[in-house]
């Protein structure tokens, strides 16, 4: 197992080593940076010593290899648009998207395998096809659009929920969270839904589909033989084997609720990373874009190494070179 | 066998609704099973035998279902319980025994979670009791160092170990009928007749009737006191298996024995025989007898009406040479070799 992890680990450097390339080009194809930084009235000296200190002259390579040891350093430099350096705009705001990404993947897998599990128990009942045509709303329907009606039931119709930002948040150990308020509660509901429901759809569906094809196995079979109960044949047999695809799923999910939830956060103008993202693209601010992308790159490799590490929690056939030797 | 029987099936009909009309797995089948006593099922894939096995222990997939009939345990009516009561019914007085072990363990539990599990819903025991008890079943169905053994997963044992932990978990809380449907046929032959020995042993030590379903005839030679014969859903052929093996009435039950492979005898010179065609399917089944197309011995009341269990000896056959009416067709009959 320790082979496995070493193994993972060293293709997830790679995988970000070419993450990093990619966003190191965007430096390379994306404007002048020396006008980005100094505006147009700059003098031909200052333009010189900028050049100069950025390293702007040396060969390629040479500047891929400073691009990735500042990077591992945590030094993406310094942001076009606002003058301050980038890790430490996207630290601030990191918080506010990791938390909305997690509170919507919390309501998205728990609706989810609840809706999946029902929806599969009583295959051929009026509620179960009704939630079926239900989630097919939530699948087709665009995130912004969830979002706008949302917003205009909750918060404009019916005035239950703030439409826009964070709210009140409270600081725990350096981490603003929403989570200590009733107010921030309220302010990360609705984004949160909006991020999560298409996850929550998915993650239905699938848990329909694996538990029927569960429940058609002998297994399955052979546990109502053996006469115990309904419940403990669906959630104590069925349900169990229906997880290791749906952590799968849901892992790899997770990962681009925290990309995507650039949309979310433009819609509930939302402070977080994506938000950040953005502005940045708008004022073509490189820096910070290619410290998001290697952010982002970083955060799926990492959701994915401990997506492979849950199957051995789950699935004990692929512990057995442990489980052999006790 | 005056005692009354443990298991007494009674003119049961299963019936599955289609688009295409009503689908009869299972008609009219009648047998009883008396304590201690092992029945041999046999018959091609699809005869309903697997089906006549769900319906006693009350697992018929939906929409299949027992159209009428009875089911009796010990004189106590089966068929016609709730859910609930049939559950109780279900691994504490009919344990079952299902074909692949490799399919029928849960791949996620340990296989004393699954002991316990079972030992707990119907015996009521604490974990710690219940866990002694898994033990015991498993050093009971000859494991090895069960108590080491109990905490391993199905995956860690070879496929006959796996029937044995399944063996064990149907006669877990010692019930009084037991019904193994195919339990050897996913098994190594070197395997197949250990585990077919252990269960009649631990049938025969618990007095527990066991309802052997296979298409094996060794099997059913070696461990069955009487076997049934069914053909698309009905039994054609029923009696001690000394008989039907042995001298069969049914031309179905002849055909049958015929093509079973017997290593006595010149194996070189003499050809497995083979039944012409093969077994109805279950939307097109003949008028009269159901053999009738197949059978080398039929003649004009056969596509007409179909034959009742009728006396041949000591065994009960439907088939009309057994009547008689037609005793006259049995002694004029040249036909060893007409069944080729």
């Amino acid at each position: 197992m320790l082979a496995f992890v070493i193994r993972r680990v060293l293709q997830a450097l790679g995988v970000l080593l070419v993450v990093g390339f990619i966003s190191f080009c965007m430096f390379q194809f994306m404007g002048d940076p020396v006008e980005g930084l100094l505006g147009q009235e700059a003098t031909e000296e200052q333009r010189r010593e900028l050049i100069e200190r950025l390293g702007l002259e040396d060969p390629i390579p040479v500047q891929f290899v400073r691009f990735v040891g500042n990077a591992v350093q945590g030094d993406f430099g310094l942001s076009y648009r606002l003058a301050r350096p980038v890790s430490e705009l996207i630290l601030e705001r990191l918080p506010a998207t990791l938390e909305l990404a997690f509170v919507s993947a919390i309501i998205a897998m728990a609706l989810g395998i609840v809706l999946g599990v029902f929806t599969a128990i009583n295959r051929s009942g009026f509620a179960a096809n009704f939630i079926m045509t239900a989630s097919l709303i939530g699948v087709s329907l665009p995130t912004f659009l969830i979002g706008i009606l949302l917003i205009y039931v909750f918060s404009v119709q019916l005035g239950w929920l703030p439409s826009f930002g964070r709210g009140e948040t409270v600081e725990f150990f350096g981490w603003r969270s929403n989570l200590g308020s009733w107010d921030g509660l309220r302010s990360i509901l609705l984004p949160a839904i909006t991020l999560g429901l298409y996850q929550m759809t998915l993650i239905m569906r699938l848990v329909r589909a694996e538990m029927l094809e569960v429940l058609r196995q002998d297994y399955i079979r052979f546990a109502r033989a053996r006469g115990l109960s309904e419940r403990a044949v669906n959630f104590g047999h069925a349900l169990k084997n229906t997880l290791v695809p749906v952590v799968t799923v849901t892992g790899l999910q997770l990962g681009s609720i925290i990309a995507f939830a650039i949309v979310t956060e433009s819609v509930f103008q939302w402070p977080g990373v994506g938000f950040l993202f953005i502005r940045s693209v708008e004022f073509v601010d490189v820096p910070v874009m290619a410290a998001y992308l290697l952010l982002i790159g970083a955060l799926f490799v990492v959701i994915n190494l401990i997506v492979d590490l849950l199957y051995f929690v789950i699935d004990p056939r692929l512990r057995s070179d442990r489980a052999g030797s006790h | 066998m005056t005692q009354s029987p443990v298991l007494s099936v009674t003119d049961l009909v299963v019936e599955i609704p289609t688009r295409r009309g009503v689908l009869r797995p299972v008609d009219s089948v009648s047998f009883d099973i008396a304590a201690g006593e092992v029945l041999g099922v046999v018959g091609e894939s699809g005869a309903g035998k697997s089906m006549t096995g769900s319906a006693v222990i009350g697992l018929i997939d939906p929409p299949g279902r027992i159209a009428s009939g009875e089911v009796r345990l010990n004189g106590a009516r089966i068929d016609n319980l709730r859910p609930s009561e049939m559950r109780r019914i279900r691994g504490k007085r009919i344990g079952m025994v299902f074909q692949d072990p490799m399919a029928s363990l849960n791949p996620l539990l340990t296989v004393g979670d699954q002991l316990e599990e079972t030992i707990q819903v119907h015996l009521g025991l604490r974990r710690a009791e219940a866990r002694k008890r898994a033990i015991a079943a498993l050093e009971e169905v000859g494991i090895p160092a069960a108590d080491r053994r109990i905490d391993s997963y199905p995956h860690e044992f070879s496929g006959g170990m796996r029937q044995r932990v399944v063996i064990a978990l149907a006669l877990a809380a010692e019930p009084e009928m037991v019904i193994a449907d195919e339990p050897t046929t996913a098994l190594d032959v070197s395997v197949q007749a250990q585990i077919v020995a252990l269960l009649r042993r631990l049938c025969r030590e618990r007095g527990a009737a066991v309802m052997l379903i296979t298409h094996d005839m060794g099997v059913i030679a070696e461990t069955a006191d009487r076997v049934a014969v069914m053909y698309a859903g009905r039994v054609v052929e029923i009696g001690p298996v000394r008989e039907v093996v042995g001298a069969p009435s049914h031309p179905y039950s002849v055909g049958l024995m015929g093509a079973t492979p017997s290593t006595s005898g010149d194996a070189a010179s003499e050809r497995l025989k083979q039944i012409p065609g093969a077994m109805p399917r279950l939307l097109s089944i003949p008028s009269g007898c159901a053999f009738h197309p197949r059978c080398p011995r039929a003649f004009d009341t056969c596509d007409r009406e179909a034959p009742p269990l009728l006396r041949s000896g000591s065994s009960l056959a439907a088939c009309w040479l057994c009547s008689p009416d037609h005793q006259h067709l049995v002694q004029s009959a040249t036909l060893p070799e007409a069944i080729e």
